[in-house]
């Protein structure tokens, strides 16, 4: 249910990513009394060079717009469930979904690594999931954590990274935020592994998937400490775009 | 020294072990280098013993409601303020944020708290360099002219009173400022003798520098730690994204704290000339942000071309580029300065440098024994002899720890313990 949702979702996006390529530019429009700017980019920097914050962005237009939705779906109903989430629930319980949710999740770091041939990783995830759905009690705790054993994150986006595709066109997904279309197909990917072969096809109960993925989604947000449009600065878009791409180079190298 | 022998006497006198009762524990801070003080976050340790979370509120305040906010600026609206706040009446203190830096920066949230467990209600105020301040509030929309910038922040703080008011009881008012925020607190207490509307009983200045001019150039000439220049800071960047990859690697995981970021130093302790730089890109990213919005509020022609219709799909990337290469010395000399002689023929950029400084009110600060300051003798922004000339000026009024950086230490448990003492009248 869910993947049919999210993959009908991502065409969506795609749909909508050519359509406004079509219609739009982000160039400023000069008008009749347009005087130059006394400093400019082409005296500032030596022709011809490859800034890295000129990220590959051809459907800028589409994410910036992606972008501000995003805030307007944060403002007006992301955060305000989080908050309410907060306000019903104490913070110790808060924390054993938080615990329960990347334990449930430690699925696609397996299936990651183990594609990425990484067998220590894989088999640290596979004893962190072990010791913390039994000894942390269906993963409520992470005792795996306190003793040392810490989480291998990875996930498809990274396990293309791994073999070498690069970024793409940087993409702003509505709801999920910053991407690109090779972390966008990574998303998609581990989506559908998660519910075809992971713990949703083990339970095998719409009802409860349903909840879980609410209730992790709500998880997930609680948990980002950012805010958009919370940086305070006017370039945040170029910032985000920037410090998203290097950020995945680096989780990809590691 | 005094204070010292009382406590012993006192614990002679009660029979009490000495090292129980001694109050004046020395001051110790964890980073001797002031550029480490400067960055590091302070380990939980020192920590000044705070509450968690304090009864805190956000409101808006519009200073020019009839102003018309460019579409590139579609997210401003309202300058945003917070209360912290006491259930029965106390006395109130303002604080202004440091460059940069909103009512709601780490460095706020912390004075906000200390001060709410001393007693006080709090109004917490956007620095004047802050776009948000910028586009809201600021008359000349050219931030750093002290005078200004002081005409400013006393009209925010009006229309502060009168949005909070009703829900809370004030005995009396005091102010306080970080970084920038400290010297202008210097410059409001002076206009506020002269308009009486809140006649502050105590203005501590925290860190503020002497010369605005000077201290500001001391933070931007930090990039020259970039080897070959901004227009390197790419290379730069991946050597520091590669460092904490192999970071990560060694230490088998990667958190963002203080206990994670401490840990990776003491194994990994950075090198002299990365902090410098580290400091360097931190406050041209802030200044980048001023400078844009400062440009695009006068309709440009600065960094931004005049007369173009920026929307809020504008792709702001050549400007981005830009603003980062650009001085604090190219936005005084080619924008800030041209900007008020246009009001004042007569103003030269000495001229204009002179004003920017405590020399310039030094009669005012001599006289006026409300003012104390809090300061650290190896602070960064500080030219050599400034510190000596801090504690001339103030004499007694002044506190200065010998380590701490440039705000490193405001948390920590000694400097929070003197901001109390000297609020309730104890200290200066």
């Amino acid at each position: 249910m869910t993947l049919l949702r999210k993959s009908r979702m991502v065409l969506l996006v795609l749909l909508l990513s050519v359509f406004f390529l079509s219609g739009c530019s982000t160039l400023p429009k000069p008008g009749p009394d347009t005087v130059p700017a006394i400093r400019q980019q082409a005296d500032l920097v030596p022709e011809g060079t490859q800034l890295d914050v000129e990220v590959y962005d051809p459907i800028e237009g589409f994410n910036r717009g992606a972008y501000r939705f995003n805030y307007y779906f944060d403002k007006y109903l992301l955060l305000p469930v989080v908050s309410v989430y907060k306000f019903i629930m104490p913070d110790y319980a808060e924390d054993r979904v938080s615990n329960f949710v990347d334990n449930i999740f430690e699925f696609n770091n397996f299936t990651n690594n183990l594609l990425q041939l990484k067998f220590k990783e894989t088999g640290v995830t596979l004893s962190r999931f072990v010791i913390n759905t039994t000894v942390g009690v269906a993963g409520l705790w992470d005792p795996a954590t306190h003793w040392g054993i810490h989480r291998q994150k990875e996930d498809f986006g990274q396990t293309l990274g791994h073999y070498g595709v690069g970024h793409g066109p940087y993409l702003v997904l509505p709801v999920f935020g910053p991407s690109n279309l090779r972390d966008t197909t990574g998303l998609v990917t581990d989506a559908v592994a998660f519910s075809v072969a992971g713990p949703p096809a083990w339970v095998d109960d719409d009802a409860t998937t349903m909840v879980f993925t609410v209730v992790s989604g709500i998880d997930k947000r609680k948990r980002m400490p950012f805010r958009y449009y919370g940086s305070g600065s006017p370039f945040e878009y170029e910032q985000i775009r920037l410090l998203y791409t290097k950020n995945r180079e680096m989780e990809i190298a590691k | 020294m005094r204070r010292c022998l009382t406590s012993i006497a006192l614990c002679l006198l009660l029979g009490l072990p000495i090292t129980v009762m001694a109050a004046d524990k020395p001051y110790f801070y964890p980073y001797v280098n002031p550029l480490e003080a400067t960055v590091m976050e302070l380990p939980p340790y020192y920590h000044a013993d705070i509450p968690d979370k304090v009864p805190t509120r956000t409101f808006k305040v519009y200073p020019f409601p009839e102003r018309e906010i460019p579409k590139v600026f579609w997210y401003e609206d309202g300058l945003v303020c917070s209360l912290t706040y006491q259930k029965k009446e106390a006395p109130l203190i303002f604080i202004i944020a440091g460059t940069g830096a909103r009512h709601n920066s780490p460095k706020m949230v912390n004075l906000q708290k200390a001060l709410y467990q001393a007693g006080y209600h709090v109004v917490s105020i956007t620095s004047p360099t802050h776009m948000n301040f910028i586009v809201n509030a600021s008359s000349t929309m050219t931030p750093g002219n002290l005078r200004e910038d002081a005409k400013d922040l006393y009209n925010v703080m009006q229309l502060a009173m009168a949005e909070v008011k009703d829900d809370i009881n004030v005995s009396s008012y005091s102010l306080t400022g970080y970084s920038l925020g400290g010297i202008q607190s210097a410059f409001i207490s002076m206009l506020d003798e002269e308009k009486k509307v809140f006649d502050f009983e105590r203005v501590l200045l925290i860190n503020p520098p002497v010369n605005l001019y000077t201290s500001v150039n001391i933070l931007d000439e930090m990039l020259e730690n970039i080897p070959g220049g901004v227009n390197n800071f790419d290379a730069w960047f991946d050597n520091v994204m590669k460092k904490l990859a192999e970071a990560e690697k060694a230490m088998g995981y990667f958190e963002l704290n203080g206990d994670y970021i401490y840990k990776a130093y003491k194994r990994f302790p950075p090198r002299e000339d990365f902090l410098a730089a580290l400091v360097g890109v931190s406050f041209r990213t802030d200044s980048a942000s001023m400078i844009f919005a400062a440009d695009v509020m006068k309709g440009g022609g600065f960094i931004t071309p005049t007369d173009v219709k920026m929307t809020n799909s504008t792709a702001l990337t050549p400007y981005y580029v830009v603003a980062n290469r650009t001085s604090f010395e190219d936005y005084f000399s080619e924008h800030f300065v041209p900007f008020f002689q246009k009001i004042d023929p007569s103003l030269t950029e000495e001229k204009m440098i002179k004003l920017l400084s405590l020399h310039s009110i030094e009669p005012y600060l001599k006289s006026a024994l409300k003012i104390g300051l809090l300061h650290n003798e190896d602070d960064i922004i500080l030219a050599p002899g400034e510190i000596g000339y801090l504690e001339q000026l103030f004499g007694s009024r002044a506190k200065i720890f010998p380590t701490g950086g440039h705000c490193g230490n405001m948390n920590h448990q000694d400097a929070v313990d003197f901001m109390v003492s000297f609020f309730a009248g104890q200290e200066g």
